[in-house]
């Protein structure tokens, strides 16, 4: 990894230590807190997408799987957290080898349709296991995260719990990407025939990089069950995984600075967006499709060529 | 004489209805430069996706160094040391000229993504090791000066040799060429046969596909003539080019020695 | 009701419902033919299909007839702005991008659709009056006949559009391959716009002759979307035929599921059948495996 991504990271890790000085209140901090849940998950979409090519459709899934495995383990049996998220993670772990081996076996985008259906029927699953789950009125009383005797109790430390994993998942992914395995995953985008003629095994390498999403995934989701205590079917269907993948789009997938970027911005927008009431969904398409439409690649790649594009056409 | 470096045996490939390669048999022997040349659409470029694993064969048997590797993945058989080029250039665009060299180490490193994640001890040795080797391909190329710039910058003579260290970064035992010279002038076409002859020098076996004659002839020390999925003609270059049914394949004598 | 009569209704009910998944799986397939994309606004046809039917014939007091073509039409038209607005600009963007695009649009679509008629679900009369008709002691109802007949009848037309005129002929070499065909002189730009308003078009037929019986609100469309796209895959992608039948098919395993399972778990059901299908045969029940490695999607 290069010494420019680590005076980013360096950068980042003082604006997130530094931040609760500006912003005060329950209220700015727990999106600050979401931004943060959501960061991770499209962070791994991001490596899926903009390193290995494939769509994943489903992530809210394992996201999904990630906040019930806690959520369940810690309400009904009385697990510790951590054996609970763990065994989220394993979970994870599971489902994605089941999906990804076959779908990633063959060249195309089997995963995007995979992945659409495993998301569908983890909702449904939530949706009607009702003695575990709770069904759609979902599941309440979770207990919160704690370190020994410390409790992550408020949304400050909950904050710092949450962007510490952040930046540890940013680290170890810009440390993949600046590898033999990231070299490989960029060169499978490159040329898939040149990429397997050099000895890169294409399959084997979508998925890891689909468990590796999926754990991500996964861990966010038991953050999120953890920090707001209650979860229903809802918050992990189909159109929370279209969001993320929205994301990704949004902040430019061949980045992994634009996957935190996108989470960011559009787990502030809706926020945002409230003051237009019951319109909000028109605002927030229209929004999307104008960003989409004036900056294809992302906001990181497409505000400075928009600029540029601007700055050209002035000068001519 | 000992096992041939590549064996081809009874080699059949049909695409639908279409035979493309019809009962191909080769022999390649260590350390040889061997073309396989034939008009367009004979099924040269077949065979080298075939050799390689991107098409599965439909029959016949391929062996590389006495072992069977007909079923083996494209990424399996570049481990155990066949690397090739591409008649249609296949750099990785989105990647500048060294990481395409060190892409091309691939199979010679271990270090996986948990350790790369990491930045586990062994994954910190191998990525400087990765670097050494591909910046030492540069420089025998004289290219290191060019290292940083995106692949597909480069001009064409200059991709084709930057096809060919990335292939050589995978340290081959056999290196199959498809159309070195395809598009290059005659200065660039001399350099690449330097860089041919270089190759062979260390070791390489080659086994190429031109159009161009003149290179082909000069170069080779046996041709294998295909036409229609066939081996018309083997051996060498003085040989085949007096052959009557290789003539009569270039429509009446029509290769150029230009 | 006895084991019979419900068998009969539950194939009644599953044929409808497939009625519907077939004709938005055949939108898929043919924007798909045409551009490689996976329309995921798909859906959204029918929803506008069917609310602006409902608008023309219970606010604007349009009889149902000319209501029913002028719906086509402004559907039609919606899927040609689409395209020239949305999917035109994008043409050299990568397929990620522009399939996020469909989503964002079938998000601002859903977003027009509530700011004109608001969360609740309408509802549409009969395309034509009379009491339920009783086959074997299952009811059936007067609409479903024009369902199923409108939708067989729509794609035995585009099976004849395809197979026998030049422009349809036109757009399948375009699926085949885009160079090519606008080598030969074949106006691929063209060819895409009227691939996106027959997608449209098809969406619209779906939505109005649906409402009458299952209502129609402004969220429908990704659920539509979802199923439709389960029978395009299913089909095999880029066959239409092997879409329809596919559609049929979920209709009626779901129909039949949710009769004598759980209605809860039915949507589940065509999704699991979709995800073994892909392992045992990725290329769909109707494709070939050949012709399965040369797409793109």
């Amino acid at each position: 990894m290069g010494k420019q991504n680590y005076l980013k990271l360096l950068g980042l890790l003082i604006v997130i230590a530094g931040l609760p000085l500006l912003i005060r209140g329950d209220y700015y901090l727990s999106i600050l807190v979401f931004m943060g849940i959501n960061g991770l998950v499209v962070m791994g979409l991001s490596l899926l997408m903009g390193y290995a090519g494939q769509i994943s459709m489903g992530q809210a899934a394992f996201y999904g799987i990630g906040a019930y495995c806690t959520g369940v383990l810690t309400t009904h049996f009385g697990l510790s957290i951590y054996t609970a998220f763990f065994f989220g993670i394993f979970l994870s772990i599971v489902v994605a080898i089941l999906v990804g081996i076959p779908a990633l076996r063959l060249k195309g985008h089997y995963l995007a349709v995979a992945t659409l259906g495993i998301g569908e029927i983890v909702f449904i699953v939530f949706n009607e296991w009702m003695s575990l789950t709770g069904g759609p009125s979902g599941l309440s009383n979770i207990p919160v995260v704690h370190l020994g005797n410390f409790q992550f109790a408020n949304s400050l430390r909950f904050y710092y719990l949450v962007w510490g994993i952040n930046l540890l998942a940013l680290f170890f992914s810009l440390n993949i990407i600046h590898s033999r395995v990231g070299r490989a995953l960029r060169s499978m985008h490159g040329s898939e025939t040149a990429a397997s003629a050099m000895g890169v095994n294409l399959s084997f390498l979508k998925i890891q990089v689909f468990i590796l999403s999926a754990v991500f995934a996964s861990i966010a989701g038991s953050l999120y069950a953890h920090f707001v205590s209650f979860i229903s079917p809802n918050n992990f269907g189909l159109m929370v995984s279209i969001m993320f993948l929205m994301m990704g789009v949004i902040g430019g997938i061949h980045n992994i600075w634009g996957a935190l970027f996108g989470a960011s911005l559009l787990t502030f927008l809706p926020e945002y967006l409230r003051v237009f009431d019951q319109y909000d969904i028109l605002v927030y398409g229209a929004i999307l499709l104008l960003i989409l439409l004036f900056m294809p690649e992302g906001f990181l790649e497409g505000v400075p060529a928009l600029y540029r594009k601007l700055f050209k056409r002035k000068k001519s | 004489m000992s096992e041939a470096l590549l064996k081809i045996q009874n080699l059949k490939k049909a695409f639908g209805g279409l035979l493309a390669i019809v009962d191909f048999s080769v022999l390649v022997e260590a350390g040889q430069i061997k073309s396989v040349i034939g008009p367009n659409g004979a099924g040269k470029t077949t065979l080298f996706n075939l050799i390689t694993g991107v098409h599965p064969v439909s029959a016949g048997k391929i062996f590389f160094q006495g072992k069977d590797i007909t079923r083996l993945r494209p990424h399996q058989i570049a481990a155990r040391g066949i690397s090739r080029t591409f008649q249609t250039i296949e750099l990785f665009g989105n990647m500048n000229v060294l990481e395409n060299v060190m892409v091309g180490c691939h199979t010679r490193f271990r270090s996986g993504m948990l350790a790369s994640g990491l930045r586990l001890p062994n994954m910190r040795r191998d990525e400087t090791r990765i670097y050494q080797n591909s910046i030492k391909l540069l420089q025998m190329a004289g290219l290191a000066s060019k290292a940083e710039m995106p692949a597909t910058s480069l001009p064409l003579g200059e991709q084709k040799t930057l096809e060919i260290l990335r292939a050589l970064a995978s340290e081959p035992r056999l290196l199959l060429l498809d159309e070195p010279a395809a598009g290059l002038n005659e200065s660039e076409t001399d350099r690449m046969s330097e860089l041919i002859y270089a190759i062979r020098d260390q070791g390489i076996t080659i086994l190429l596909v031109e159009h161009d004659m003149r290179l082909v002839m000069k170069i080779s020390d046996e041709i294998a003539v295909v036409n229609y999925g066939q081996k018309i003609a083997e051996g060498h270059p003085e040989v085949v080019q007096n052959d009557p049914q290789v003539i009569e394949a270039y429509l009446g004598g029509d290769i150029e020695y230009a | 009701m006895d084991l019979q009569s419900q068998i009969i209704q539950y194939l009644v009910t599953g044929l409808t419902v497939g009625s519907i998944y077939a004709m938005v799986g055949l939108g898929f397939t043919i924007i798909y033919n045409a551009t490689g994309i996976i329309n995921l606004a798909q859906g959204e046809f029918v929803m506008f299909g069917g609310l602006i039917m409902v608008f023309l014939t219970a606010t604007l007091r349009i009889p149902m007839l000319p209501a029913f073509f002028i719906t086509l039409a402004l559907v039609t038209v919606i899927g040609m702005i689409y395209e020239r607005v949305f999917i035109n600009p994008l043409k050299h963007s990568s397929l990620i991008t522009i399939i996020i695009v469909t989503v964002a649009v079938s998000i601002f679509f859903r977003g027009i659709a509530m700011f004109i008629w608001g969360k609740n679900p309408y509802s549409l009369p009969p395309f034509s009056s009379g009491k339920p008709i009783m086959i074997a002691g299952a009811a059936i109802l007067p609409q479903i006949f024009w369902v199923l007949g409108l939708s067989l009848l729509t794609v035995i037309l585009m099976n004849l559009f395809f197979n026998r005129t030049i422009t349809g002929k036109a757009m399948s070499a375009c699926a085949g391959n885009r160079l090519a065909a606008s080598l030969v002189g074949i106006n691929v730009s063209k060819m895409i716009l009227l691939s996106f308003a027959l997608s449209a078009t098809l969406g619209a037929i779906a939505g109005t002759t649906i409402t009458p019986i299952a209502l129609m609100e402004y969220d429908r469309g990704p659920l539509l979307a979802l199923k439709g796209f389960c029978a395009a895959v299913l089909g095999g992608l880029g066959l239409g035929t092997g879409a329809v039948v596919a559609g049929f098919i979920i209709g009626i395993i779901e129909s039949f599921s949710a009769g004598f399972i759980s209605s809860g778990f039915k949507d589940a059901i065509a999704l699991i059948i979709l995800i073994l299908v892909l392992f045992i045969k990725p290329s769909g029940i109707f494709g070939s495996e050949e012709v399965g490695k040369v797409k793109q999607f």
